[in-house]
């Protein structure tokens, strides 16, 4: 399968790899949401880890890891760069569908940018729920 | 050393230049048909052919009188299953109970959806399902047999690991009840001695371009003698290979796997040796290298060129995008355009993740230590910047069991 461009210099290139330290120490952070989705034996797993100023509520820092194929990388490499500056809403407002335009991901690989999409969400909700923001979290780790 | 290397030898092969020397008289000045029975065309090209089937025989242990040329493994396989069910079915088109076939969740799609097709048809199909080691034993047929049983097929060696099942026990079972065995030997026959009388094959199949033939040529060998094994003609016309095949014969092609045969019996054993050697270096060089790898199917009954590993952590098609250098192949090439994992590896039991994980690298003629060396750092530096990259690989560093995690399956 050929890829564009986009998703090599991702995949090549991956920003933001990482995560905010170890998962037990991230859990109990206030100020870092994190989102885990997806399943090994789907082939994809991605994880982002989102940090916030709790004054401003704007996502300061994003660093994500990703068990997948090229174009799951991308997605999630995409994602945090989308994520950093942006509010908690604005990052919300994020639709696979840009993902898919962006990348220029052909139509087999649009799974990946729902799961980008479900990881930003899942994130962002876990960041909520642990500051009292919104009534459940989604999937965490 | 030139780049990209080809490790995809199972996929399909390149043909030897001594092969294709010996095709290209076929195109121009041998044009005949060999069906032409009146004048020195067709002759000619009839001696050409007959050279060739005893080329094929010989490296089969059979009787020319017993081969018949076809398109290739497909259709060898389409032949020999439905072919051979209509023929000794037990009850007419259109009825149920027709008879019962044997075969296995491993084999080739070449071979799985014939057998498909005849269960719609009023056949009774089972598909044994090998252990972890990926071989299908006599024990295993046995266990399996009935009174109805008409046809058993299973493949010589396994395309996506080269595990070799106990054919000639399988073989010799079948002898004994007086049921018809086919073997698809496709990826089997050039690499290892094949002797269709000591190994109780009645009907077996062989493709040109998997032994450094052409492409669109392969045969199938039907046992003429203890027992006389007949199969009903899927394509029908001009009455050519003996009415069983009717179609003009591709005589560049046949040439050229008649040429291919003959330089693989010639040097198979010399060959083997050598491939024997690199695979080792392969699989002991990455491994030894990387923690969580797992080499797929029993350790010694493999065919000496397919290294099938699983890398743990690390997403199959991503690994193949590091590997861009290399070419080989993730699941077998007929699936790999799907999202699907390797259901040969799922059969197994190996578990969707790891299947999702796992690379198969395939060596040929040329293979050199070189390329194999070069393909030992280029895995071993992908691997790791993956797993880098990787949150179950964080996991399971920290002990996490990632099985007992509940996953959002989507």
């Amino acid at each position: 399968m050929a890829y564009g461009q986009k998703i090599i210099d991702h995949y090549e290139k991956p920003r933001n790899v990482g995560n905010f330290g170890a998962s037990g120490d991230v859990k109990q952070r206030k100020d870092i949401g994190v989102g885990l989705v997806g399943a090994p034996e789907c082939g994809d797993v991605m994880q982002l880890q989102i940090k916030v100023n709790q004054d401003s509520g704007v996502i300061e820092d994003a660093r994500f890891k990703c068990f997948g194929c090229g174009s799951a990388i991308a997605s999630s490499s995409l994602a945090t760069e989308w994520l950093k500056g942006r509010t908690l809403d604005d990052g919300l407002a994020i639709r696979n569908t840009e993902i898919v335009e962006e990348l220029q991901l052909p139509p087999v690989k649009i799974h990946c940018s729902v799961l980008a999409e479900d990881a930003i969400k899942a994130a962002i909700a876990d960041y909520k729920a642990k500051n009292g923001l919104a009534a459940k979290a989604s999937a965490s780790a | 050393m030139r780049l990209p290397i080809y490790l995809d030898h199972a996929a399909t092969t390149p043909c030897d230049p001594r092969v294709v020397e010996a095709m290209l008289p076929c195109f121009t000045e041998n044009f005949g048909n060999p069906g032409s029975r009146n004048h020195g065309f067709g002759w000619r090209a009839e001696e050409v052919v007959d050279l060739a089937r005893e080329q094929v025989a010989s490296l089969l242990g059979a009787d020319r009188k017993e081969i018949i040329f076809t398109s290739g493994s497909t259709e060898s396989n389409n032949l020999a299953i439905k072919g051979g069910a209509y023929m000794y079915a037990r009850a007419p088109q259109g009825s149920a109970g027709r008879g019962h076939i044997i075969s296995c969740a491993i084999e080739h799609k070449a071979v799985l959806d014939p057998c498909k097709r005849l269960q719609k048809e009023g056949f009774d199909v089972t598909l044994l399902e090998p252990p972890r080691d990926g071989i299908v034993t006599r024990e295993m047929v046995e266990r399996e047999l009935r009174d109805d049983t008409i046809l058993v097929t299973i493949m010589w060696a396994n395309n996506e690991m080269g595990t070799i099942n106990e054919v000639p026990e399988i073989g010799a079972l079948c002898h004994d009840r007086g049921i018809v065995f086919h073997t698809d030997a496709t990826q089997w026959v050039g690499k290892m001695p094949t002797d269709v009388n000591r190994d109780n094959v009645d009907l077996l199949s062989l493709s040109g371009h998997k032994i450094y033939g052409p492409k669109g040529v392969g045969a199938l060998y039907v046992r003429r003698r203890k027992p006389r094994i007949r199969v009903q003609a899927i394509s029908e016309g001009g009455g050519q290979e003996r009415g069983f095949r009717s179609g003009t014969l591709n005589v560049p092609g046949i040439v050229g796997l008649g040429a291919a045969c003959e330089i693989c019996q010639r040097e198979m054993d010399a060959e083997r040796e050598r491939l024997l050697t690199l695979r080792r270096r392969l699989e002991e060089g990455i491994t030894s290298r990387l923690d969580t790898t797992q080499i797929n199917g029993d350790r010694d009954r493999r065919l000496p060129n397919i290294a099938n590993i699983s890398y743990g952590f690390v997403e199959g098609e991503s690994l193949m995008m590091a590997l861009k250098e290399i070419a080989m192949s993730s699941g077998s090439a007929c699936t790999s355009a799907s999202l699907e994992p390797s259901y040969v590896l799922k059969a197994i039991g190996i578990g969707d993740d790891l299947a999702h994980s796992s690379l198969r690298m395939s060596l040929g003629r040329w293979t050199t230590q070189q390329e194999i060396d070069y393909a030992i750092d280029a895995t071993v530096r992908a691997v790791s910047k993956l797993r880098e990259l990787s949150p179950l690989y964080d996991m399971h560093k920290e002990g996490i069991d990632i099985t007992k995690i509940e996953w959002q399956a989507h």
